[in-house]
This record gives structure tokens, C-alpha cells and sequence, in this order.
């Protein structure tokens, strides 16, 4: 096993340990070790990326991890294309969001601890991607869900903190539940668990069925769509996507990480690296997409109307994975990984960008008492802009490169679902492009709307923050220039990479309908940026109108479309009551303790009367054995 | 005639703590020491045995046979395989980190209190080593008493009633037991010897009654549903050092009863009840789960807690093949492990506020940050998080049972959700959400604390990330005792239907990606 891989993952777990343990004593220093770590992560990182450029690839196992009978798991690395890509997203933000934490966790209680937490969240994540089986993919995969618990409630003494970590925890777990089972059905069908043996025999499970119950399944669908459980939990997918927004409880930084690089991405990932097994599975493929297209629309309806500026971004995150998945529901994998790798550094710089803005505004995060902070924080006001422009999908910028291609490959794709999906991800580029700057001339156009107290603290943030910012900037920017598309004068280096893990997308449409296409979704992104400057800029009496006229529909948008209210009472309220009151109560106490405690009770009674028999009485006595006697010889009688 | 060194393992405890009898009642310290110096050293002599151990063969080692009472052929017979060799170690183990859990908490009758200790674990280890199956109800037996004690004697405010159900409960049990181990003795050839009895063909109407005569004593002992209500009072009225040996070793007894007679000796009948045994599992591991969620008493939680993570111990065993029967062994440790831990904790900080309501409590991270790191690792430990030991032991109990019955383990995994539904909620009530003022000069936890925690925080890394380093020692005897119920050593194969039985025999084509539909 060559050095720098393990490097990778295990400097940050050396990081974390270390400043978990001994960081109380080095205060305000404890930040040194997990930045270190990461940057050498990074380099390795990128010096394995350049590996793999150069044709080198490793599979290679460190030690068997469990041995049971026939089934053996190690744990081991797996470096190939794709794993390069997603080290270099994961290390890139993970140090960019530990240099910004510096500034942005100053003075904080539990400084060391956040710290320890984000190298602990580093290490998992690469787990995650270097793992060369699926077992190991669990491990990061689980391990990731704890960094999550630990940083979403970092400030745990806040309830809701505390509530927001949870439930991102058993959220995820209800992922989980599918996932496990569908490792146990691919253990079932390849007598293993590690990728190599797997891909490679993938064929064998193409046409074959199993029964469950008295019913028959295709194998690579039920495969599939286990699998995607797990990766609808993690990547905040309908019907599981009810953690991820409540995931800004966490520290700013903490948000950028999740969104962008170390937790949503993993169900992405697993989607990609498992896509011999999706593409045997026309039914997985159209429902991954339908799930995809739906997500998407749902969660930018929700971003458009929302007034706290993260619950703004992170509904645009679960909209934007949803492309993702798109990609991948149309067989588009390597489309997927491309968003997934330009939206990291977008996503990042609008999440690094809005705790700039909330450091300026001193904690407060609604956007009511924001507008016009252009003047007073130029440095996050250009980078948001970049931002917002990359994620609305103006040409040049590298959200337009990926977000088109997902859109082309959706067109074209012999996917059922494709043509919706393109026609969903087409009307949502529009209302992305418009809460997008929705929110950007919110917050830094116009009067500004808070307290003469935070105008007077208003400046801009410290370079340790800004900094980071513009190095994001640079990636909102440029991130795109790996794949642009032939169609436009480009030679899609980004499939041609990826092409020996991710193959090919099912069907490409022809470059003049590539063109067509560009332009629609082009045009619908500029409508939403017109249209939000025509809302929030020309004319702001306007939002009011809309939605005065359309009570209904704001409510619904603004309450999230009661998604939690509807888990409270269907999910949450009967477990408590079916526990409290029907299994505790009832059959706990009211059946079995009854019965436990009542036969002593019985036999204490029947002893009770019994005695009542011995009453020293001689004559008693012998009729008693009178009666003895007849009833026996009356027995033997009948008997014989 | 080598070392008697099983013998040494059950008496040193006895007599040592018969000893502590020789040391004056006010000299408490002195009592102390001698018990945890006594307990150390029952450790260390445990520790050959892991050594000298032959994980290659199924057959009874560190054997000792003599006669007892000739008349009925019983004998002193002792000797341990591949499934009893770790409950030896962890039995000591747990012993010493009771005694040091203990340490202040006990303030009555403290002399008493160590004895009771020291000879609980002589008569559990026995447990361990008897070959003899009438040997075994002995030492079976004999814990019961000193476990009453530690319930009646030094439990809380309702302990005359929780000892009083503990021991009424098990004893019904156990007294079917007898009349079970005289059966088999009268049928079977005048013997004890389990080994013996292992061998023989009885008919399967008499494994039938046998079996449920068995059942009888183990299912309370686990405790399997619906024959659990004796664990949330035990658990809720022992000591701390009380609760951390129930949940640690005695409540692994059952299974092991399971393990060591009921499934050699009774084969048929074992495959026959399988389904009963696999429905009442489930029934355990959601109904304990979902109960969980109703708790208002700490200690009440972590014991309902238990009788779902048995009823995976439990569905392991009775799932019939390799990877759920070493999944369920091992989760049986992995249970006294962290269960063990988590009541070590719980003692830890009732010490402290003399209180197990859940909403007593609030915020101590902020004031006992050590101790809420030990605690989550423990939590999450016991929720299955990869990388600790209660992953491993889930993972191969639910793919063992899947490749048996899949949709079992549909049902069994749900667990895992509930497991971490109930487990983060306690973990935030008691240490996240606001600081309750009432413990703001609650003390962080001592050396002596943290030294009582640490071996368990090693086991679960270890365990966690090395499992084949235990997993090893039950290999051989595991697929013997396999093969023994189901005829094959794998145990039951697949229920799954599929047709790719071979796949990757007849597979020979290296890496190579599937040609995807091109235009």
C-alpha cells in the first residue's frame, strides 16, 4: 500500500484523536494539527490524483476485518478515477472550511473540540471514498453520520441544536435500514462484498429473480433500490430529505462541509461507484430520476419563499443533489459526479459566504434585517455574486457546464423518465437563478433593514475567512473548465476520465439539440435573475401581491409544505403513543405483570382455602378419606 | 494430569472471598483491597487460558474428570471449547470493574458485599466450565444466591420485591430445567455428561418436551419475550456493581444454556422450534425497542434495552448458521460489554445525584465532559456504530439470519433504528439540552472512575476494528455445533432464493465493466 493513500484518511484520524484528547490544553492553538493534517491530506490527495492520471491504479486490502464462515470483509483501499475526484473534493473544501473555521469559531467554548470534530468528519468521508468494499463504504458512510451528530449539535445546550443532531442521525439511519439490507442481498447474490469481484460478475445477476414472501423480484432492481435508501437518507432526498435544513443548527462551517463535500455527496458517490449494478435495472434507473425531478421542484419551490438566509442554501443543496441524482437516474453517471464536483465549491462559497454575512451581522441570520451590506463587506459581496451566478447557470461559469450536461443527458436519454426530468431541471434552473439572486439583492442591495446597532458593528470579515472565500470563488468560477462540452468548443476531458469506472452515458443527444437545450436552460435562468431583480429591485411591493394573492401556496412553500408536521403525526406521535400506551401500559403492565404477579396471587389464594381443610377436626378427617376411598374405587371401577 | 487451572479459576473466587471473612468488619479498606487484589489476580490466571487455547478443535480442553457421587454417575467434570473460553475472562473482568464501581457507592455491610461479589463470580465461571450437566444446575443454582443478595441486601427502596421476582422468576425456570436434566438422564444412559448425552438419538417427541422444559430455564434467564418482566425491576432496584454483572454475564447464561445444551443435545427439536424461537426474538428486539421510547427511569431504559439486544443475541443463535451463531455469541459479549459499561456509567453518576429520572437530568456535557465522551461512546456502541464491537455482532447476526429467513432480518433490522431513536434521545436528555442548575457542582469523573471505564472503551475499539482475533476462538466449535443441529457444518445455507448460487466459480472474466446500452 503506498504511503500517501494512507496518509489520506489517516492523518486526520490522527488529528482528531490527538486534538480530541490533548486540544483543551493548547486553546486557541488547538487549530494547527487538523489544518496540517488536512493540507497534507490535500497534497496527497492531489499527488494521487496525478497517480491515476498516469494510468496507476490501486486495489489492495490492509488487513481482514471480519471472518465469519464463508464470508470474509477486509478493510482496504480502492484508488481509481473516481475515488481521485472525490479525495480532491473532499480534502479541497475540508481545509478551506478549517482555515475559515479559525476566524469563524474565534472565542468560541469548545474551540478544540469543533476542531477534532472536523478532522474526525475528514477522516470518515475519505473512509467512505477509498473503502474498496462495501462494508468499509458503511463505515464512512456511518461514521460520517456521527461527525454529523456531533457538529450539527456542537451547540448542544440549545435544544434545538441538540434535536437538529438527532434527527439527522436516525433520519439517516431509516436510509440505513435499506441499505444494510441490500449489502445482504448483494452478499447473497456475489457471495461477497468487495467491489472488484462484484462489477466484474455484475452480469451473472442481469435476469436472475428471487422470492421474498411469496413474491418475485427482478435482483438488480431490489439491489438497487435498497442501495438508493441508503442514498436518499444521506444525499436529503424525498421523502428523507427533513435533516439536511435543519442541519444549519450547526456552526456555518459545518453547513459548507455537509453540503458541499463530506456527507450529502456520499449517496451521490454510492450511486456512481455501484452503477454496473443500476444500469441492469431499468425500473431503479426511472424511479432514481422520478425521485430526482421531484426533490428538485419540491425543495426549489421551498428555497423561493424562505427568509432565513442558510434555510435558503440548503434548500437549494437538496435541490441540487437532486440534479445529481437525475444524472444518475438517466444513466448519466459521470454528469452526476460533475455537478457534484462544481457544486462543492458554489455551495461551499455561498455557505462560507452567508457566515461571512452572519459574523458581519453579528449571529443574526434573516434576511429582513439585512440589504445593502454590498458597501460594507465588498470581498464576500463579489464572491457571493460569483457564487450566485455559478448556481444559476450563466454561461462561463462552472455550475452552467454541469447543470447542462445533466439537462442534455436527460433529454436525450432512453430513460422513461428522462424528458420529465429535463423538463423539471429546466423549470427549476429558473427558479434557482431566481431565489438565488432573490437572496443576493436581499442581502446586499437596497436600504439596509436591521438595527443602528449592527449597522455601526457592520464590517467586513477578516482575511483568515475572506481568504478562503476567494479561493472558492476561484472554483465557483473555473471548476467547470475540466468538462466543457465538445458542442461548444471543449473535448469533455471530465467523461473521458471517468469513463473506466462510470462508462459511458447511455445516449448522447446531437450537438444541435446540445445547443437548443443550452439555450432554454440558459434562458430560463436569466428570466429567474430578471425576474428577481424585478421583484426585490424595481419593484418590492411586488412579493407582497403575489403572495397576498396566492395565500395557499406561500403558506405552503413557507411552512416546507408541513413535511415535518406530517412525520410528527404519522411517524413520531404513534411510536410514542403505541410505546407509552399500548406496549408499556397494556401489554407490559396490564398482561404480562398480571399474569406474573397473579399467579403467586392464585396460588397464595388456593393455598388459603386449602388450609381452611386442615382444621384439626377428626371427623372431618375421615370423611375426607371416606370420600378418598369411594372416588378411587369408583375410578378403578369405570377404568376397568 | 496437567494444571487444574478451571478449578483454580472457580475456587480462587470462593475461597478468597470466604477469606475476606478473616478481616475485621470495620476495616473496610483493607476488605477492599483484598477483594480487588483477589479479583486482579483471578484475571491474570484467566489469561493463559486464551493463550494456550487450540482454536483447532472442537474438543473440551483444560479437561478435569473425576467422580463425585458414583451412585448416580455424576461428576466433577470441567472443561471449556471454543463458545464458553470467553465468558471466562469477561466474567473476571467485569468482577473487578464491579468491585471498583462499587468502591464508595457501598456503605452498608461492605464485607458482605465483596463476598457476595467474589463468590458470585466463582459460581458463574463454574457455570462456564461444567461439562457435567448436573454440575452445571449446580453452579446454575448457586448464582442465584448471591445475586439475590445483591438485590435484596443493597438495592434500592423496592428491592425486597425485585429480588423476590428475580428469584421466584428463575427458579420456576430452573426447576423445569430439572426435571428436564433427570429425563435425559434416565433416558439417556445413567449419564450427566453432555457430551455423552450430545450423541445420543432421542426421539423426537422427547427433544420436544425437552426442549420447552429447557426453554423454561433459559428464556427467563435471557430474558426472552414475553418472560422479561423480572429484568427492568432487578435492573432498577440492584447496586450499580448488581446491575453491571446481570446485564454483563448472567443474562448471557440463557443463550449459553441455549448454546451449550438445548441445541447439541436436542437437534431435531432445535430445527423444529427454530421459527417459534426466531418470532419470539423478533417479537423481543422491537418490542423491547419500541418500550424504550416510553421510559422515564434510566435504569429502566438500559434494561429494556437489554431484552432487544438478547432478542438479537437469541435470533443469532437460533438462525442456524455460521455467521449468526459467532454473531451471536459475540453479541453476547459485546452486550456485556457496553451494556455492562453503560451501567457502570449510570452508577457512576447516580452517585452523584441520587436520582435515575431521565428528566432530572440536562446539560452535563458542560460539566462532565469526560464522562459524556465515555457515555456516547458507549451509546453508540450500543447502537451498532461501525468501528465499534456492536456492529460487528449485529452485522453478522442480521446477515446470518437473512441468508437463513431475509425477511427476519427485515424485521430485526428496523431494530437498528429504534436502538438509535432511543439511545439519542436518552444520550440528549441526560447530557445535551440546557444545563439543569442543580448539577452545576456536579464533580467531572475520578481516576478510579475513568480507570473503570477505560477497559471496556479498549474492548469496544478492539473488538470493533480486530473481530477476528475473537472470532477465531469459536470458529471449529461453532460449525461443530452446526453441524451437530443441521447436519452441515455452514449451517442453514440460503433461504434466499436466487439463482446465482456459484456466480463467481463460473466467473473467470477479471475486471470488466458491463457494456452499457449505447445509441
Amino acid at each position: 500500500m503506498p504511503t500517501y493513500l494512507l496518509i489520506i484518511p489517516f492523518l486526520p484520524l490522527f488529528s482528531f484523536v490527538f486534538t480530541f484528547l490533548f486540544g483543551k490544553r493548547m486553546g486557541d492553538n488547538s487549530h494547527w494539527l487538523p489544518i496540517a493534517a488536512v493540507l497534507t491530506s490535500f497534497s496527497c490527495a492531489l499527488y494521487a490524483f496525478f497517480q491515476v492520471k498516469n494510468g496507476y491504479h490501486v486495489n489492495q486490502d490492509l488487513y481482514i476485518w471480519i471472518s465469519s464462515g464463508s464470508m470474509s470483509v477486509s478493510v482496504g483501499f480502492l484508488l481509481d478515477e473516481l475515488t481521485s475526484v472525490m479525495l480532491i473534493v473532499v480534502t479541497s473544501i475540508s481545509s478551506l472550511v478549517h482555515i475559515y473555521s479559525v476566524g469563524y469559531m474565534k472565542g468560541e467554548d469548545g474551540y478544540y473540540r469543533f476542531f477534532s470534530y472536523l478532522s474526525l468528519f475528514t477522516f470518515s468521508m475519505l473512509m467512505l471514498v477509498l473503502g474498496n468494499n462495501f462494508l468499509q463504504l458503511f463505515f464512512g458512510w456511518e461514521a460520517v453520520g456521527l461527525s454529523s451528530y456531533l457538529l450539527i449539535g456542537f451547540y448542544y445546550e440549545k435544544k434545538s441544536a441538540a434535536d437538529a443532531g438527532k434527527k439527522a442521525f436516525i433520519v439517516n439511519r431509516f436510509g440505513d435500514f435499506g441499505f444494510i439490507l441490500g449489502l445482504f442481498l448483494i452478499y447473497a447474490s456475489f457471495g461477497t462484498l468487495h467491489y472488484e469481484p462484484i462489477f466484474a460478475n455484475v452480469n451473472q445477476i442481469a435476469n436472475q429473480t428471487f422470492t421474498f414472501l411469496g413474491t418475485t423480484w427482478y435482483l438488480p432492481t431490489a439491489i438497487a433500490l435498497l442501495l438508493f435508501c441508503g442514498a436518499m437518507g444521506k444525499s436529503a432526498q424525498l421523502p428523507l430529505h427533513v435533516w439536511l435544513p435543519d442541519a444549519m443548527e450547526g456552526p456555518t462551517p459545518v453547513s459548507a462541509l455537509i453540503h458541499a463535500a463530506t456527507m450529502v455527496t456520499a449517496g451521490v458517490f454510492l450511486v456512481a461507484r455501484c452503477n454496473p449494478i443500476f444500469t441492469l435495472s431499468m425500473t431503479a434507473l426511472n424511479i432514481i430520476t422520478i425521485v430526482g425531478s421531484i426533490t428538485c421542484l419540491f425543495a426549489a419551490t421551498i428555497a423561493l419563499t424562505q427568509t432565513d438566509i442558510k434555510r435558503v442554501v440548503a434548500y437549494s443543496t437538496v435541490s441540487q443533489l437532486a440534479y445529481m441524482f437525475i444524472a444518475c437516474g438517466v444513466g448519466a453517471y459521470s454528469a452526476g459526479v460533475f455537478h457534484l464536483f462544481t457544486h462543492a465549491y458554489f455551495k461551499a462559497l455561498l455557505f462560507l459566504g452567508c457566515g461571512s454575512i452572519i459574523l458581519g451581522m453579528h449571529h443574526e441570520q434573516e434576511v429582513k434585517y439585512m440589504g445593502g451590506l454590498k458597501k460594507y463587506m465588498p470581498i464576500t459581496y463579489w464572491t457571493f455574486l460569483l457564487a450566485s451566478l455559478s448556481i444559476s447557470g450563466v454561461p462561463g461559469f462552472a455550475g452552467f457546464f454541469s447543470k447542462d450536461e445533466i439537462l442534455a443527458m436527460a433529454f436525450a436519454s432512453p430513460v422513461g423518465a428522462g424528458k420529465f426530468a429535463w423538463f423539471i431541471g429546466t423549470l427549476v434552473a429558473g427558479m434557482t437563478a431566481f431565489y438565488s439572486f432573490r437572496l443576493f439583492l436581499l442581502i446586499f442591495h437596497g436600504e439596509f433593514r436591521g438595527t443602528d446597532k449592527q449597522k455601526a458593528h457592520l464590517k467586513e470579515s477578516p482575511k483568515v475567512v475572506t481568504i478562503p472565500l476567494i479561493l472558492l470563488a476561484v472554483g465557483a468560477v473555473a471548476a467547470g473548465n475540466f468538462g466543457i462540452p465538445v458542442v461548444i468548443g471543449g473535448d469533455a476531458n471530465w467523461g473521458h476520465f471517468l469513463e473506466p469506472v462510470l462508462g459511458h452515458a447511455l445516449a448522447h443527444p446531437s450537438h444541435a439539440t446540445e445547443l437548443i437545450l443550452m439555450i432554454i436552460s440558459v434562458s430560463a435562468g436569466a428570466f429567474g435573475i430578471f425576474l428577481a431583480w424585478k421583484m426585490y429591485m424595481k419593484n418590492p411591493e411586488m412579493p407582497r401581491t403575489i403572495s397576498e394573492r396566492y395565500p395557499m401556496l406561500y403558506k405552503l412553500s413557507l411552512n416546507k409544505y408541513y413535511v415535518d408536521e406530517i412525520y410528527d403525526f404519522l411517524i413520531v406521535k404513534p411510536a410514542l403513543f403505541l410505546s407509552r400506551n399500548v406496549i408499556l401500559n397494556f401489554f407490559d403492565i396490564a398482561v404480562i405483570e398480571r399474569i406474573v404477579n397473579g399467579i403467586p396471587k392464585l396460588i397464595g389464594q388456593l393455598s388459603g382455602s386449602m388450609r381452611k381443610m386442615q382444621d384439626g377436626l377428626v371427623s372431618h378427617y375421615l370423611a375426607y378419606m371416606c370420600g378418598g376411598t369411594v372416588f378411587i374405587i369408583i375410578w378403578m371401577v369405570v377404568r376397568a | 494430569m496437567s494444571f487444574p487451572i478451571l478449578s483454580l479459576l472457580i475456587f480462587l473466587p470462593v475461597f478468597g472471598g470466604i477469606a475476606l471473612l478473616g478481616i475485621s468488619k470495620e476495616n473496610i479498606k483493607n476488605v477492599k483491597v483484598m477483594a480487588l487484589i483477589i479479583s486482579l489476580f483471578e484475571l491474570v490466571c484467566t489469561l493463559p487460558l486464551l493463550f494456550a487455547f487450540d482454536k483447532t478443535t472442537h474438543a473440551m480442553q483444560f479437561v478435569e474428570r473425576h467422580d463425585w457421587i458414583k451412585l448416580f454417575n455424576i461428576e466433577y467434570y470441567l472443561g471449556i471449547d471454543g463458545i464458553s473460553i470467553l465468558f471466562i475472562p469477561l466474567s473476571a473482568l467485569i468482577t473487578i470493574l464491579c468491585i471498583l464501581v462499587s468502591w464508595n457507592s457501598i456503605q452498608t455491610k461492605v464485607r458482605e458485599f465483596f463476598i457476595a461479589m467474589l463468590l458470585l463470580e466463582g459460581a458463574m465461571i463454574g457455570v462456564f466450565c461444567s461439562v457435567d450437566f448436573f454440575l452445571f444446575y449446580i453452579f446454575w443454582e448457586a448464582m442465584l444466591i448471591p445475586m439475590f443478595l445483591l438485590i435484596g441486601v443493597w438495592g434500592g427502596p423496592n428491592r425486597i420485591y425485585a429480588a423476590t421476582k428475580f428469584f421466584l422468576y428463575t427458579l420456576v425456570g430452573s426447576l423445569l430445567m430439572l426435571v428436564g436434566i433427570i429425563t435425559l438422564y434416565i433416558k439417556g444412559g445413567n449419564t450427566f455428561d453432555i457430551l455423552v448425552l450430545a450423541e445420543q438419538n432421542f426421539p423426537v417427541k422427547t427433544q420436544l418436551i425437552l426442549f420447552w422444559a429447557f426453554f423454561a430455564a433459559f428464556a427467563v434467564k435471557v430474558p426472552m419475550w414475553p418472560v422479561h418482566t423480572w429484568l427492568p425491576d432487578a435492573h432498577t432496584e440492584a447496586p450499580a456493581a448488581g446491575s453491571v454483572v446481570l446485564a454483563g454475564i448472567l443474562i448471557k447464561m440463557g443463550a449459553y444454556g441455549f448454546l451449550r445444551f438445548s441445541m447439541p443435545i436436542l437437534p431435531e427439536a432445535t430445527s423444529m422450534m427454530m421459527m417459534p424461537m426466531l418470532v419470539l426474538s423478533l417479537i423481543g428486539i422491537v418490542y423491547g425497542g419500541i418500550i424504550c421510547l416510553a421510559q422515564t427511569d434510566l435504569k429502566r431504559l438500559i434494561a429494556y434495552s437489554s431484552v432487544s439486544h438478547m432478542g438479537f443475541v437469541t435470533l443469532g443463535i437460533f438462525a442456524l448458521n455460521t455467521q449468526s451463531v459467532e454473531g451471536g455469541i459475540l453479541q453476547m459479549i459485546n452486550h456485556g460489554v457496553v451494556t455492562g459499561a453503560l451501567f457502570l456509567g449510570i452508577g457512576m453518576v447516580y452517585e452523584r445525584t441520587h436520582t435515575r429520572k431521565i428528566s432530572d437530568y440536562g446539560g452535563l456535557a458542560t460539566n462532565m465532559p469526560i464522562f459524556a465522551s465515555f457515555f456516547l461512546l458507549f451509546t453508540l456502541a450500543s447502537v451498532g456504530l461501525p468501528g465499534t464491537n456492536g456492529f460487528i455482532g449485529e452485522f453478522l447476526i442480521l446477515l446470518g439470519s437473512f441468508m437463513t429467513r431475509p425477511w427476519v432480518a427485515l424485521i430485526a433490522a428496523s431494530g437498528l433504528i429504534i436502538g438509535a431513536w432511543y439511545m439519542l434521545w436518552l444520550y440528549q436528555r441526560i447530557f445535551f439540552n440546557p444545563v439543569n442548575s442543580k448539577w452545576d457542582a456536579i464533580k467531572e469523573l475520578d481516576m478510579r472512575e475513568i480507570m473503570t471505564l477505560m477497559p471496556m472503551v479498549i474492548l469496544i475499539f478492539w473488538i470493533g476494528l480486530f473481530p477476528n482475533t475473537i472470532l477465531d476462538y469459536m470458529h471449529v466449535s461453532v460449525s461443530h455445533l452446526l453441524s451437530q443441529v443441521t447436519g452441515n457444518p455452514e449451517g442453514i445455507a440460503s433461504g434466499v432464493q436466487l439463482a446465482v448460487n456459484h456466480a463467481l466459480e463460473t466467473a473467470n472474466q477479471g475486471v470488466q465493466h458491463v457494456q452499457q446500452i449505447s445509441h
